[in-house]
This record gives structure tokens, C-alpha cells and sequence, in this order.
């Protein structure tokens, strides 16, 4: 299939069905305990820094590891699969010196996750895979000051974001991804950037991909760590007309729940999920097993709350084919009928008719 | 019908430099912190939206936005609300909107420039996630009739909605507001065509919204509050059930569209819907007669005069009537047993009154100058009786509440706001010692010891003034004083109070006052036996908190080193320029101009808020809170003006001279004899910004805008000095006999805009002629001092140059003392002070800035140049410093 002929069976196969999203790459690729000189490789064998957790280099020196683990969660009936790319932004990569690969580690992810989709789609003709593109928030936040003495100080800039992600986004359209997704957001101001850097790329490339965002909720209050409210946090991303929207990450899905609800009935596009599995133990281990994690989800299906969900931290194959099983019997969310308002944000929702 | 305003937005103006006067002042003295405190109250006071605008021509606009949507970022309670990004400069509103995460506004754009232009701004808006102000303008201009007006908005709308995908709902369109009733007969329909092109938009541009301005509607009536009421609400309640839904509104100024009386609402009426040819007449004719009423109140007034004369008495002091002062006092005194018992009967009970409505913030500092001439025209005339009384008696005198001493510190000349802090004290019956200006350190010793006072106060406005005022504390604390120290004046801060001055003063205490109408309290707290520890004891907590956080933040501040800071000059490309030659070289004097001309060029808002009123003028003059007082100060002070343009109480002489100029090493100006360019004349200096960079701007130094002497061509630079303070002495004095403070302060105030306004028009000349490069400008005075021209003159001192020295360069390089009578004092104060003195740069590039905080290296450095050593110039850059010269030569020992 072309990319154009894919974008279109995606489009056709969200309103028909729950579509499933992979699970968690880090913790499948904890699984290989690999040490130093397996992150290394033979290319980078003589890098001048540590490489050892720098889990999105993997698909240069590992890519072996990477295209197995996107079969294991395919083969546990993953519709879409998101790039190991959560930390491949020249900003992110900067940690480890590799700002310069930044764009060649995009291509790399997407061509792997591109071949192992397409195998699969071969495979099961009548459930065609994708491949998501993914942003990660980057280790920086564009609206909040790390300096409480000084609030008006920033450790990153809007156009250094751009710059970054628009690399980025190159490099994931230059390896196959059908869609580009800004994942994790807990600073909408950076989503911000990323979604203006992916359009200027789809402008300059003359591509167009469906854009999926995610946000997150850092803390109780059920905000995100910028301040925002999930209805804030939603019209501050509309304008990019997203494909969808959504939340993931956090601390496990009952905590997700009220934004996901939020979102649900906000939104009129369509709604992800993909939360952690359960809140971290104290060896910082996700332990909710598939069997406690998939009827969570299962109950949101079942209230007409998602379009796509899937997993994010601690979740494995098993939790995969579990929920893909569990949802499978529901009828996706429909979108609901939004009046044309004028729909302002600033940390919370404000609507002018 | 819609439901009229109940989904009408009103969006504040508190934080626009342009609506807000003392949003500006907080801005251009950078600070943020108290800039943030008002966005904080706007949206406490249920501001839906803030509009947040830095259009000023003296501000770096773009970084202005940045750094202030960024603390804003950092307050929830302020950051929950959206924001609407205010400028008229498309580069602001990008960087505006590199800094929101939520959606905003963006206000404006619009097809002024074209299609193109507009379109690829809108996409960007779009892209950066905004809602769009557009206005009714288009390549032809502004549009006026209903037709034009729907026409623009209608190709808007569909270049917005077809073309890019702009959701229709995040369309606001400002067609216009104009003035109605101005009396050209082209102007009677732009309420109608307003109202008219509203409604169109409404019915056939779904979902897009209609925002105005409202208050130029009722230009014409400034001056008329109850006229411009009406005519607003009339207004609003026809464009609201039109569909107008959102705008800017001041919502104190709007009277109930029902409570309008129903004859002058048929005639707002009429003017607005344009019903009859005599509308706008009839109109008139009823404010006439309003104003009539005003008039016959005044009248009626005068029964005022039938009451007891105690009565008459306070009426006059809160009134401000010196009419009948003497007649009244003396029929007062006749009845009573004493003269004293004039004073603490009728006149403090007046007094009394006057100073309730002023602590409440229902009189204002004018109207209060005002009663205290009142006063002390009483207690001039009962000064004689109660001489006689004591030597009858032998009484001694009532004692004061208590003594004040005020001083403008040594090397200044500025006093009005001294002056000002004086009478407001003498009003509440404090005694107090003012020793006038440029008074020494040892005489204000002196005198406070001689005259046992209770307090000190020192004022001053120049820079060097501050350095001064810790001179002050030090020789108090050595000679053993303990009293309160308060520090007033434009460039005296809490900060620098706190920081600089208190430090050196460990046996008393240090207060900053911020103006006059704080210095009641702060000296009576002092004063009062239960007052005075607590008082003290919070100044001084506050004052550790102040210095900490100064502390803290000095840290925080990253500086680029001058070498780097030199690198990132403002990149100007010579190659292919060529320097516009002026007319002459050499000096040209300017002796005894005519000051009608230069009273054109008058900016009246700092007038304004030397009587501590805050806002934009003529805005002002219209003021919910100011209005009334701001519209009698400013009658006075035309009729005053009159008279000393009339009278020639003043003398306006002014200098300026180009010289052949290149700037040489980094940061210097050299200036030559001649266009051979080998015979040094002088040499200027100038400083270099050293906030750390992003890269998208510059550290700029004034040097910058001139030519490098090694790209070989030839260019200028001007300098000039103006006074029109000279003459003002008889006047002042006579004033001061006839215990006229008002006046007097008058008086300084004109002349001090006189000055300024001298300064606008020679620079006006020098563009247009003398220089020339302008040949072609024409702008408005309006325009003048938004300084929309080309090139600056920037006075040493200030901002671009903060270092005062520089002066005597500029002053010799004239022979301005000589030439126009002005003359510099030890700290380079310009005496008189009604004086403005500067540089001429020509460079389109040239543009106002800061220099803000300096690191060592340039300091050393610049010392070098000057040819001074570090100390010397650590004292003349104090205020600037980006470091503690103490502490480092500590460590240094």
C-alpha cells in the first residue's frame, strides 16, 4: 500500500472499530537486560559518553531487538505502533551527545516499525497495521521556569522546539510512519511547538499525516504539569485539527479516567487512551497485571469513551492481547456534534458563543 | 433578537501600555513584578480575557511582551484566564505567541498591507493556535461606510474560511469605531454605518464575532462624562441587539440605557441612528444646556455663602475657593476669642475633611495643593493677630504636630515632587523645613540638629542624585543621628532604599515613600508613640525580604562578558549606505523662541502624573476616577500657560551643533574637526547592553549606530541642549509670598514640559532641515510622541546612556553654558531644570534602549577609556552596577 492508501484504511477502520495501540517499549527492552556494549553496538563503540539507557539508539545498534518486540505486540493484536522514538529529538539526544543522529534515529525507528507493520498487514489483510510517528515531550518545559527564583526564566524556547521537532518529524515521514504522534504532553506550550514544527514539515515535504496527540496528568488535581485542565489542554490543540486526542502515561488508568471522560465528551474527534499499568511499585516497577489492567479499559469501551487505546508504561504483549480481545466487542465512541463557539484557553477552558 | 449583553465580552486594559499610564511607568522602569500585581487584580476583578500590549515607542516591545507573558505563565491565578495578544507590530504578536499555551486572542491584523501578507499572517496565527482580531482595513485604508465595512470583512472572511481554514468562530472583526456628532457632516453616519455593517456581518458571516473600541465614539464629548455615558450605552444597545458581542468598554463610564432621561435619549438617539439632519445640533444644544446646568449649579453654589462662616470656611478648604479666604478668616476671627482657635476650629476641621477624601482616594493631589493654598492664606492673614496676642500674653508658640526637613539633595535641581510632599505635610499640620535644592549633606546635618526635627527627608531625580543620598545616610550615622531617613524622587526605589541607602545607616531607619500621598502616613506612624516601633520594626523586616530577594535575583541574572556582549553588536550593514549629510557643521544657537510655537508640542501625560494622577492624556481628561480633577488642573494650567506665553515669563534658548563622527574600538564615538577625519574633536562614550542573548537580538551600545571608522564613510552625529526654565525665579517667588503653592508647582511643571516639548520640536527641525534626512515627514504631535521618526536623542544619563558624565563632554563640546545659560552642577544636574540635553543619531537602525546592568569587565574597561580609575567609575555607574563593588574589593583584601 501506498502511504496515501494506508491513511485512508486508517481513517476508514477507527469509526468501525476500537483500534488497539502497541504497549510499552521500555519495558520490553528492559527484558534483554542489555549492557553498555549492547547499546553500543559496533557503530558507537567507541563513543566518547555512556550509551546504556539511551533506549531510542537501539534501533541503530539493536534493530533486531526492536523489530521482535514490534512483532511480539503485533502479533498480540496491536492495530498501530508507535516508533521507538520517545527521546529522539536533538534536545533529548543531547544527553548522550547524539544531537547530530537525531534525524537518522527517526528514520531508522519508523523504517523498522514501517516493515514490521507492513509484514503484519500481509499477514491479516482485513486488519492492516499502522505505524505512529512519536514526538516525546522532551526533557524541557517551554512555559514553566526550572528556577522558582526566577519565573520568567526558560531552558528552552519555542524556536528551539520547532527546530527540533521539525527534525524529527523529517525523519518519521522519511521512514514510513502513517501518522505523527505528540505523545505525553505535559507542557502544552511544547505540544505547541511540535504541532507548528509538524505542519511547516508537512508544508515543506507537501505530506499531510494524520496528527494524534496525548497528553498527560502529572499530579492529582488532575492538571497537567504546565497547570492545564484536560478541556484547556484540548482547545489549546485544536487548532492543528487533530486526527485525535487523548491521554496516556500517569498514574495508571483509574487516575486517567476523569480526563479521558473529560476529553470524551469535549472532543469532536477521536479520543485515545493509553495509561500506565497501575501507579510504579517501589522498585519503580508497573505490576498491574494484564488481567487486573484490561477490564479497566474494557469499562471505558464499554461507556463509549475511546477510539484507540492502548498502553503506555509496564505493558506487555499479554496486557496487549488482552485488552484487543476485551474491547473487541464494543462499538468505538462516536464523535460528538461540537456548535461552532469560539473555545479560548488559558489554564482553564473559556467559551465565547 | 440576541439576548442583548449577556454573552457580551468586555475585555480590560489594564495591562496595555497604551490604556494605561501607570502600567507604562512600570514597564519602562522594569518592573515587572508590581506590572504583574495589576494583571492580577484585573483578573481578580473577574476580567475574562487580558489584553496585554507593549506598543510604546521608547520599549523594546517584543522583549516587553515576551518577558511579561512569561511571569504571567508562572501566576495560575493570572494564567487561567486567555490572553489577548495587542500590537500593531507583527513581530510582537509572534513572540506574544512563542510564550502562551493556551489559545488567545491575536489583535490584529488586517489587509492593510494586502492579501498576501495578511493571509500568511493568519496562517501563522492559525498554526501558533490564536483566535484573530481583524480590522475593517484594506489596501485603500480604513474603512468608513457600512457597505466598505462589510465588503472588507466579507473578503476576510472568505480569504480566512476557504483559503487556510480558519474556523469562522475564532473570527472577531472590528469594523470601526468613529466619532459621531464631530460636526463634518461626512462622520453623522458612522454609528449607523457601524451598527449596519455589524448586523451584515452577523447574517452572513456565520459564527464570526464583532469587537470595537468604544470610546471614540464620543470623542467629540470629551470633557462631557454624562454626554459620552449616554451615548455609549445608546450605542451598545443597538450594536449588541446588531450582534456586536465583544469589546473594549470601560464599564465604570456606561449608564443604564433605562435610566437616561428620555428627552436626551431620543437625542443620543438620534445622533447615533443618524435620524435628522439637526441631530447632531440638537445634541449640542442639550450638552449646552447640561453643561448650562453645571453652570447654574455653580450659581446655586454660592449658597454656600449664606452658611456660618465655620461652614464657609470648610467649604472653601474643600472646594479649593481662596475667594473669600481673607473676608471669611477675619469674620471668623472677630468671633472668636482667639486667632489660634481660627486654625484648630474651622481650618483643621476643613483640613480634616480634605485629608479623609484624599486618604480615601476621593480627592486628588491637585485639588488637595489647592485647599492647602487656601489655608495657608488663612493662616497668613491670622499670622500677624496671633504675634500680637503672644507678645500681649507671652504665650509660646502651639507646638507642630512635628518637624520635617526636606532637601533636593546636592547636585539636583528637581523639586517639584518635593514640593509637593511639603504642602501636602504643611496641610496636615506638620511643620516643615524645606532647604530647597542642592543642599549639601553638612547643611541638612546642621539644620536638623538647629531645628531639633523629627524627620528628614531628601528627594532627587537624577541617577547621581542616589549615590548622594547614601553620602547623606553614612554622615548621619557618623556624626551619631538617629532619625528617620525618608528617600523620595523619580529614580529612588524601594529596592535601591533598602539595598543601598539603609545599609549605611544602622542608628535610624531608612523608608522609601513612594509619593506625596504615602507621606502622611509613613510620617505620622513615625510620630506616634505607639505607632513609631512597629512601624520601624516591619520597614526593616521588609526591607531584609527586599534585600534577599535582590540578593537572590542579582544571582539568577546571567550577563554575556563584554567581549561577547561586543560580538552581538546590532549587525547594521554600512556597505552600500550612505550617511545623510547635514546641512552644517559646527554649533547653531537658538535664542528666545516664541513659546506658543513650542506649547504645541506639549506631551501632556507626564504632566499628569507629576500630580500623581495616572493615565493617558487626553484619556485622562474623561477618567472615571481623575476625570473631573484632571479636566479642572488642566484648565488651570492653560490659563497659566496662556499667561506665560503671553506674559514671556520664560526664556527658551537652546544650542545644537553636528559634528564628523565614526565610532572607533567597540563602543566609542570619535568626533573630528573636520571632513579630512584626522583631528580628534572629542570623543563620546557609550555603553554596552549585558543581559545574556538568545541570539535573535542584540547588546546594543549607542556607538552601533554610527559608521566604523574602518568602512571609510563619512558620518555624523548631532548634539544638542534646550532650556525654558530661565526666568521662572521672579515668578516663583512671587508665588511663594503670596502662599501659592499651587502656582508655584504649576509654574515647574509647564516649564518642565516646555523644556521637553522644545527638545520634540528642534528635533522635528533638525530631521526635516537642519539634518535633513526627513524631508518628507509629517506627523502629528500625537505621532511625535508616539516617536514614530526616524532617528533618536538620547540624553546622557538615561537609559541608552546612563553614565551623567558624558554631559560635560556634549556641554564643552558646545560651549552650551555659555550659549544658552545653562548651567551643570557637581553631580552634571542641568540647572534650571526645566532643560533637556542629548545626542542626534540619523540611522534608520537607531532606536531607543537600556543599557540595564553592567558587569566588572566593562567596567574596567570603560573606565580605561574615560581615562578614570575603577573606583572612580564604579561611582559614576552605581546605579547600574551588576555587582556589589564592596563586595568584591573585600574579597579582593
Amino acid at each position: 500500500m501506498t502511504r496515501e492508501e494506508r491513511v485512508t484504511a486508517l481513517k476508514q477502520a477507527v469509526p468501525e472499530r476500537i483500534l488497539v495501540l502497541d504497549g510499552a517499549m521500555g519495558t520490553m527492552i528492559q527484558r534483554y537486560k542489555l549492557d553498555e556494549a549492547a547499546f553500543r553496538g559496533e557503530r558507537f563503540k567507541d563513543w566518547k559518553q555512556d550509551l546504556k539507557g539511551n533506549n531510542d539508539l537501539l534501533v541503530l545498534t539493536q534493530p533486531q531487538i526492536i523489530r521482535e518486540i514490534h512483532d511480539s505486540f503485533l502479533e498480540a493484536g496491536a492495530d498501530i505502533l508507535e516508533t521507538n522514538t520517545f527521546n529522539s529529538t536533538s534536545i533529548s539526544q543531547a544527553d548522550y551527545g547524539l544531537e547530530d543522529y537525531a534525524r537518522e534515529l527517526n528514520r531508522e525507528a519508523a523504517r523498522i516499525a514501517r516493515e514490521a507493520a507492513d509484514a503484519w498487514s500481509e499477514k491479516t489483510p482485513d486488519k492492516p497495521r499502522f505505524v505512529a510517528g512519536a514526538i516525546g515531550p522532551t526533557n524541557r518545559t517551554a512555559s514553566l521556569s526550572p528556577d522558582v527564583n526566577n519565573p520568567g526564566f526558560r531552558n528552552i524556547s519555542f524556536d528551539e522546539l520547532v527546530e527540533a521537532c521539525s527534525e524529527q518529524t523529517r525523519g518519521l515521514i522519511e521512514g514510513g510512519a502513517d501518522t505523527i504522534l505528540i505523545e505525553t504532553v505535559f507542557d502544552t506550550l511544547n505540544a505547541k511547538a511540535a504541532g507548528f514544527a509538524v505542519e511547516q514539515v508537512f508544508d515543506e515535504m507537501g505530506v499531510e499525516l494524520p496528527i494524534m496527540i496525548s497528553g498527560t496528568i502529572t499530579d492529582l488535581s488532575g492538571r497537567n504539569l504546565s497547570g492545564q485542565t484536560p478541556e484547556a489542554f484540548w482547545y489549546s490543540m485544536r487548532h492543528l485539527k487533530p486526527f485525535s486526542i487523548g491521554m496516556n502515561c500517569a498514574f495508571g488508568a483509574e487516575q486517567l479516567r476523569p480526563a479521558v471522560s473529560d476529553l470524551a465528551e469535549e472532543a469532536d474527534t477521536y479520543v485515545t487512551a493509553y495509561p500506565n499499568a497501575g501507579l510504579p511499585n517501589e522498585l519503580g516497577e508497573y505490576d498491574e497485571t494484564p488481567e487486573e489492567f484490561a477490564p479497566k479499559l474494557e469499562a471505558w469501551a464499554r461507556e463509549g469513551l475511546v477510539n484507540m487505546v492502548g498502553g503506555c508504561c509496564g505493558t506487555t504483549p499479554e496486557h496487549i492481547r488482552l485488552l484487543a480481545e476485551a474491547v473487541a466487542k464494543y462499538p468505538p465512541r462516536t464523535i460528538p456534534e461540537r456548535k461552532h463557539k469560539m473555545r479560548l484557553s488559558g489554564l482553564e477552558p473559556f467559551v465565547h458563543d | 433578537m440576541t439576548n442583548a449583553g449577556a454573552t457580551f465580552i468586555n475585555i480590560g486594559e489594564r495591562t496595555n501600555v497604551t490604556g494605561s499610564a501607570k502600567f507604562r511607568k512600570l514597564i519602562e522602569a522594569d518592573d515587572y513584578t508590581t506590572a504583574v500585581e495589576v494583571a492580577r487584580s484585573q483578573v481578580e476583578n473577574g476580567a475574562q480575557i487580558i489584553d496585554v500590549n507593549m506598543d510604546e515607542g521608547l520599549l523594546d516591545s517584543e522583549y516587553a511582551m515576551e518577558t511579561f507573558l512569561k511571569l504571567i505563565a508562572a501566576e495560575p491565578d493570572i494564567s487561567r484566564v486567555p490572553v489577548m495578544i495587542d500590537s500593531s507590530k507583527w513581530t510582537v504578536i509572534e513572540a506574544g505567541l512563542k510564550c502562551v499555551q493556551g489559545k488567545g486572542i491575536v489583535n490584529s491584523i488586517s489587509m492593510k498591507e494586502g492579501e498576501k501578507a495578511f493571509l500568511e499572517q493568519a496562517k501563522k496565527v492559525l498554526r501558533y493556535g490564536a483566535a484573530v482580531v481583524v480590522m475593517a482595513f484594506d489596501e485603500e485604508g480604513q474603512a468608513d461606510t457600512a457597505a466598505r465595512k462589510f465588503e472588507i470583512c466579507e473578503r476576510a472572511y472568505k480569504l480566512l474560511t476557504e483559503e487556510i481554514g480558519f474556523p469562522p468562530e475564532d473570527i472577531i472583526f472590528d469594523p470601526n469605531i468613529f466619532a459621531v456628532a464631530t460636526g463634518i457632516e461626512e462622520h453623522n453616519n458612522y454609528a449607523v454605518d457601524f451598527i449596519e455593517a455589524t448586523r451584515k456581518i452577523k447574517e452572513n458571516l456565520p459564527y464570526a464575532h464583532v469587537s470595537g473600541g468604544v470610546s471614540n465614539l464620543s470623542f467629540s464629548f470629551r470633557g462631557n462624562n454624562l454626554m459620552r455615558e449616554a451615548m455609549h450605552s445608546v450605542f451598545l444597545y443597538h450594536a449588541i441587539q446588531a450582534g456586536m458581542d465583544m469589546g473594549i468598554v470601560n464599564a465604570g463610564q456606561l449608564a443604564i440605557y433605562e435610566d437616561i432621561k428620555p428627552e436626551l435619549r431620543e437625542r443620543v438617539e438620534d445622533v447615533i441612528l443618524n435620524r435628522r439632519d439637526d441631530s447632531t445640533d440638537r445634541l449640542l444644544e442639550a450638552a449646552e444646556r447640561y453643561k448650562g446646568q453645571g453652570g447654574k449649579r455653580k450659581e446655586e453654589d454660592l449658597s454656600w455663602r449664606e452658611a456660618p462662616v465655620e461652614e464657609r470656611l470648610t467649604h472653601a478648604l474643600v472646594n479649593g475657593i481662596a475667594t473669600y479666604i481673607v473676608e471669611d478668616t477675619e469674620e471668623a476671627r472677630a468671633r472668636a476669642k482667639r486667632p489660634l482657635h481660627v486654625i484648630e476650629g474651622p481650618l483643621m476641621d476643613g483640613m480634616n475633611v480634605v485629608g479623609d477624601l484624599f486618604g480615601s482616594g476621593k480627592m486628588f493631589l491637585p485639588q488637595v495643593v489647592k485647599s492647602a493654598r487656601v489655608m495657608k492664606k488663612s493662616v497668613a492673614y491670622l499670622m500677624p493677630y496671633m504675634e500680637q496676642e503672644k507678645k500681649h500674653l507671652g504665650l509660646v508658640d502651639a507646638p507642630a504636630a512635628g518637624k520635617i526637613l526636606l532637601a533636593t539633595v546636592k547636585g539636583d535641581v528637581h523639586d517639584i515632587g518635593k514640593n509637593i510632599v511639603g504642602v501636602v505635610l504643611q496641610c496636615n499640620n506638620y511643620e516643615v523645613i524645606d532647604l530647597g535644592v542642592m543642599v549639601p549633606a553638612q547643611k541638612i546635618l546642621e539644620t536638623a540638629r538647629e531645628k531639633q526635627v523629627d524627620i528628614i527627608g531628601l528627594s532627587g531625580l537624577i541617577t547621581p542624585s542616589l549615590d548622594e543620598m547614601c553620602h547623606v545616610a553614612a554622615e548621619l550615622e557618623r556624626e551619631g543621628m538617629d532619625l528617620p531617613l525618608l528617600i523620595g524622587g523619580a529614580t529612588t526605589s524601594q529596592v535601591h532604599t533598602a539595598v543601598k541607602i539603609d545599609p549605611n545607616y544602622n542608628n535610624g531607619q531608612a523608608i522609601y515613600v513612594v509619593d506625596a500621598s504615602r507621606a502622611v502616613g509613613v510620617v505620622s506612624n513615625l510620630l506616634s508613640d505607639t505607632e513609631r516601633e512597629g512601624t520601624i520594626a516591619r520597614v526593616r523586616q521588609d526591607y531584609a525580604r527586599v534585600a534577599e530577594g535582590y540578593a537572590r535575583g542579582q544571582k539568577a541574572k546571567r550577563r554575556t562578558a563584554i567581549g561577547d556582549a561586543r560580538k552581538n553588536k546590532v549587525n547594521i550593514e554600512w556597505s552600500g549606505y550612505t550617511p545623510p549629510v547635514p546641512g552644517f557643521t559646527g554649533t547653531r544657537t537658538f535664542k528666545e523662541i516664541d513659546l506658543a510655537e513650542i506649547r504645541r508640542y506639549i506631551d501632556w501625560t507626564p504632566f499628569f502624573s507629576t500630580w500623581e494622577m495616572k493615565g493617558q492624556y487626553p484619556r485622562i481628561l474623561d477618567d472615571d476616577k481623575y476625570g473631573e480633577a484632571a479636566r479642572s488642573l488642566f484648565e488651570d494650567a492653560q490659563s497659566l500657560l496662556d499667561q506665560i506665553v503671553e506674559e514671556k515669563w520664560l526664556t527658551a534658548n537652546a544650542i545644537m551643533g553636528f559634528w564628523p563622527a565614526n565610532s572607533i574600538g567597540a563602543d566609542d564615538i570619535e568626533l573630528y574637526t573636520d571632513e579630512d577625519r584626522t583631528q580628534q574633536l572629542a570623543m563620546l562614550h557609550s555603553l554596552r547592553q549585558q543581559i545574556a542573548r538568545d541570539g535573535a537580538r542584540a547588546n546594543t551600545a549607542l556607538a552601533d549606530f554610527i559608521a566604523p571608522k574602518e568602512t571609510g564613510l563619512a558620518d555624523y552625529i548631532g548634539g544638542f541642549a534646550v532650556t525654558t526654565g530661565l526666568g521662572e525665579e521672579p515668578h516663583l517667588r512671587r508665588f511663594e509670598e503670596a502662599h501659592d503653592d499651587y502656582s508655584k508647582i504649576m509654574l515647574k511643571a509647564l516649564a518642565d514640559r516646555l523644556a521637553e516639548a522644545f527638545a520634540e520640536m528642534l528635533h522635528e527641525t533638525v530631521r526635516k532641515e537642519l539634518w535633513g534626512y526627513a524631508g518628507n515627514e509629517d506627523l502629528t504631535p500625537e505621532e511625535l510622541i508616539g516617536e514614530k521618526y526616524q532617528g533618536i536623542r538620547p540624553a546622557p544619563g538615561y537609559p541608552a546612556q546612563p553614565d551623567h558624565t558624558e554631559k560635560r563632554t556634549l556641554f564643552d563640546l558646545m560651549d552650551a553654558e555659555k550659549e544658552t545659560g545653562i548651567k551643570l552642577t557637581e553631580s552634571f544636574a542641568m540647572w534650571p531644570g526645566s532643560s533637556v540635553s542629548g545626542l542626534y543619531f540619523s540611522h534608520p537602525e537607531s532606536h531607543y534602549f537600556g543599557v540595564g546592568k553592567i558587569e566588572r569587565d566593562q567596567v574596567e574597561d570603560y573606565a580605561k577609556r574615560k581615562g578614570w580609575d575603577v573606583e572612580k567609575c564604579e561611582k559614576w555607574l552605581a546605579p547600574i552596577l551588576n555587582y556589589d563593588p564592596k563586595k568584591i574589593s573585600s574579597q579582593a583584601a
